[in-house]
């Protein structure tokens, strides 16, 4: 269960495996990321998908090591480039964060901050990471801004955070996590807050960065529809554990675990107009008292007592892994 | 329906401004010439638009457009700053108080956040039951009133003693629709009441709020940024972009045969499951501020099309083929 995704093409830029991250609160230990294992290779968009409190956040701040207390890093490797950066000391991890692996927050003033004008802002950023004359490092800002299509970035440079809309700010977030050219970008639903309009531009500018400077991404979002837009492969996350993950078409075509096809499913768009929408019963589970044995299984149609026992991802096509004893039969397409 | 039958809700003209209050420093360096008097912004521009009796009418746009302000105008939460709201052809503001309380309660809002919209302090039985009973709307016991409203919105009756924080997005959703059921409205505006609830929720939700129409004949006006979401459920789709109403049109039309250049852009940008690694495009350009929004047509700084015409004179929002109605200068060259 060690080697969770095939081999791409070539050697993954991270390979992250058996991740554990708890959270230790008084009530009790919350396994937010419970033996996640996955590899993102160059040029690659692995999309991340799940509900909320699927763990698919805590997966990406624990490969930025950014798990404050109560939460901890509690078991596996997280290989960049061969690395283990659950090893790495703060001071190394500085080194690389935000520099060789950068991260898009949701909200893009987690990055920004309100009181320093964007200019000061992307110029420390630069320089935060090797010597850079101030002119150069501006000169880098300017390159930055246009390349996620803000216009007239000489101008808007001088501007504060409150001075853009949403999705300005947003851009602003990305190209702040461009200055570097990273490896690897870590995106948490950046476009979820934005309007549709403003959502496609960004996904046109993220495709293009993946395509022309070969930068991986790790795109987290619930919408499967952007994942099927914009991602090679996908995997889908319940209760801390990846359930199913594979090609995009593959697994959107042809899902095996039941909580996949349930959430396919229940698109609206997936669903003949004004019919009963078809809905995964229940509710998201309570990470504290999740159920023995797969954590669906209080939810799923096919659930028998074989459930009880913790089902083990297995391959069952080339490429795609699904965590069930009962998966779903493969439809004629 | 027969034709006669005057629209459930109809809005005329309908006009909403905000502007900021200024303090008197402000007030004093306006009148001194020293500085300009604040603009205000027209988060709703001249709309006119009906919903009739059974149906649900989805209102579509982006983040600013206003059409979360139209909502509460139509569900008498605001008042029009020009404009009349009619409800089955009366005129809420022109009713004696105690028949325009009466007539208010047939709308009832169901909002977005259902935790904010919760008295954190109250138990469900409270939140539920308070207004049925101050209205006299309940004989009987209390009790097993408010038992049927939980149960008609899914919930377990058990759980009434509870209180707001002790459930999860999609059950506090919920809990806000039993209470709006709770004094027996025939129109429900739902302002972006999916949009905070996870994917495997909001099937659940949805599906409710189709149920209930069907039980209970009820009437929506259902705001939504989710295309996906408004294409499924509506029967007529409103589309608005920046405080005016640009098309309006039967489900099948607006979804098949876009008339509006915006409607058109905004449809081809929606992500679909079905579209596998599409090259995203966009239009150009940003939405513009609401304070100061573009002359002639609003969307003519980002549409492909836009002639000189569109910069001078805002296109009024006429009928095009029966039941559809568009505002574009483009429909007048056929």
């Amino acid at each position: 269960m060690m080697q969770a995704l095939p081999a791409a093409a070539t050697a993954p830029i991270l390979e992250v495996r058996d991740l554990r991250t708890h959270f230790f609160m008084r009530a009790g230990v919350v396994p937010a990321v419970d033996g996640v294992s996955f590899g993102v290779a160059p040029g690659e968009v692995l999309g991340l998908v799940g509900e909320s409190g699927s763990g698919k956040t805590v997966t990406g701040f624990s490969v930025m090591r950014l798990v404050e207390p109560p939460g901890r890093i509690v078991g596996g490797k997280i290989l960049f480039r061969g690395r283990d950066l659950a090893q790495l000391s703060e001071r190394a991890m500085r080194d690389l964060r935000g520099n060789r692996i950068a991260m898009v927050f949701q909200d893009p003033m987690t990055t920004l901050n309100p009181v320093l004008r964007i200019d000061t802002q992307l110029i420390e950023a630069v320089r935060a990471h090797g010597r850079t004359s101030r002119r150069a490092a501006r000169a880098r800002a300017v390159e930055a801004m246009a390349m996620v299509g803000i216009p007239q970035p000489e101008e808007r440079l001088s501007a504060y955070p409150h001075q853009f809309s949403g999705g300005m700010r947003q851009r602003i977030a990305i190209a702040i996590a461009l200055l570097h050219r990273p490896e690897l970008i870590i995106a948490d639903e950046p476009t979820t807050a934005l309007d549709v309009t403003i959502q496609a531009q960004i996904l046109a500018e993220v495709q293009r960065l993946a395509r022309e400077h070969g930068t991986a991404l790790l795109w987290i979002t619930h919408d499967l529809s952007v994942v099927a837009g914009l991602a090679d492969r996908v995997a889908v996350m319940y209760a801390g554990r990846i359930v199913e993950s594979g090609a995009v078409d593959r697994v959107l075509d042809h899902p095996r675990h039941p909580y996949t096809s349930g959430l396919i499913e229940s698109v609206p768009s997936r669903n003949r107009r004004g019919a009963r929408l078809r809905q995964i019963p229940g509710m998201t589970p309570n990470l504290l008292a999740l159920p023995r044995g797969c954590a669906f299984r209080t939810r799923c149609p096919h659930a028998a007592d074989a459930c009880a026992a913790e089902p083990r991802l297995t391959e069952t096509a080339p490429g795609q892994m699904v965590r069930c004893f009962y998966p779903e039969r493969v439809t004629a397409a | 329906m027969s034709l006669a039958e005057p629209p459930l809700l109809e809005l005329c003209g309908v006009s909403r401004l905000f502007a900021r209050r200024q303090d008197m420093i402000g007030r004093l360096a306006a009148r001194a010439g020293l500085v300009a008097a604040p603009q205000a912004v027209r988060a709703v521009d001249g709309v006119d638009l009906q919903v009739r009796r059974g149906e649900v009418l989805g209102l579509v746009g982006e983040s600013g457009c206003g059409k979360s302000t139209l909502g509460r105008m139509a569900a008498g939460l605001l008042s029009p700053t020009r404009g009349r709201v009619l409800y089955r052809g009366a005129d809420f503001a022109a009713m004696p108080a105690g028949a325009a309380r009466r007539a208010r309660l047939t709308v009832q809002m169901i909002f977005q956040d259902p935790y904010a919209s919760l008295n954190p302090r109250l138990r469900v039985a409270e939140i539920v039951g308070e207004a049925p009973r101050v209205h006299g709307l309940i004989d009987g016991d209390e009790q097993a009133y408010v038992d049927a409203q939980l149960r008609r919105a899914g919930l377990d009756p058990g759980y009434k003693r509870r209180y707001p924080h002790q459930f999860s997005g999609g059950q506090r959703q919920r809990i806000g629709i039993a209470r709006a059921l709770a004094v027996r409205p025939e129109f429900l505006v739902c302002d972006e009441a999916v949009a905070a609830l996870d994917v495997s929720i909001q099937a659940q939700i949805i599906n409710l709020f189709m149920e209930l129409r069907d039980q209970l004949g009820l009437t929506y006006l259902f705001i939504s940024h989710d295309l996906g979401v408004v294409e499924h459920l509506s029967d007529r789709v409103a589309i608005m972009y920046l405080g005016r109403i640009v098309e309006a049109a039967a489900v099948e039309q607006v979804f098949g045969r876009p008339n509006h250049p915006y409607t058109q852009a905004l449809l081809a940008e929606v992500p679909r499951l079905e579209t596998r690694r599409r090259r995203f495009t966009a239009i150009a350009g940003e939405l513009p501020s609401p304070l100061h929004p573009p002359a002639g047509c609003h969307f003519h700084p980002r549409c492909p099309h836009a002639m000189p015409r569109c910069r001078a004179e805002a296109p009024v929002l006429r009928e095009i083929a029966p039941g559809h109605r568009s505002a574009c200068h483009l429909n007048d060259r056929a």
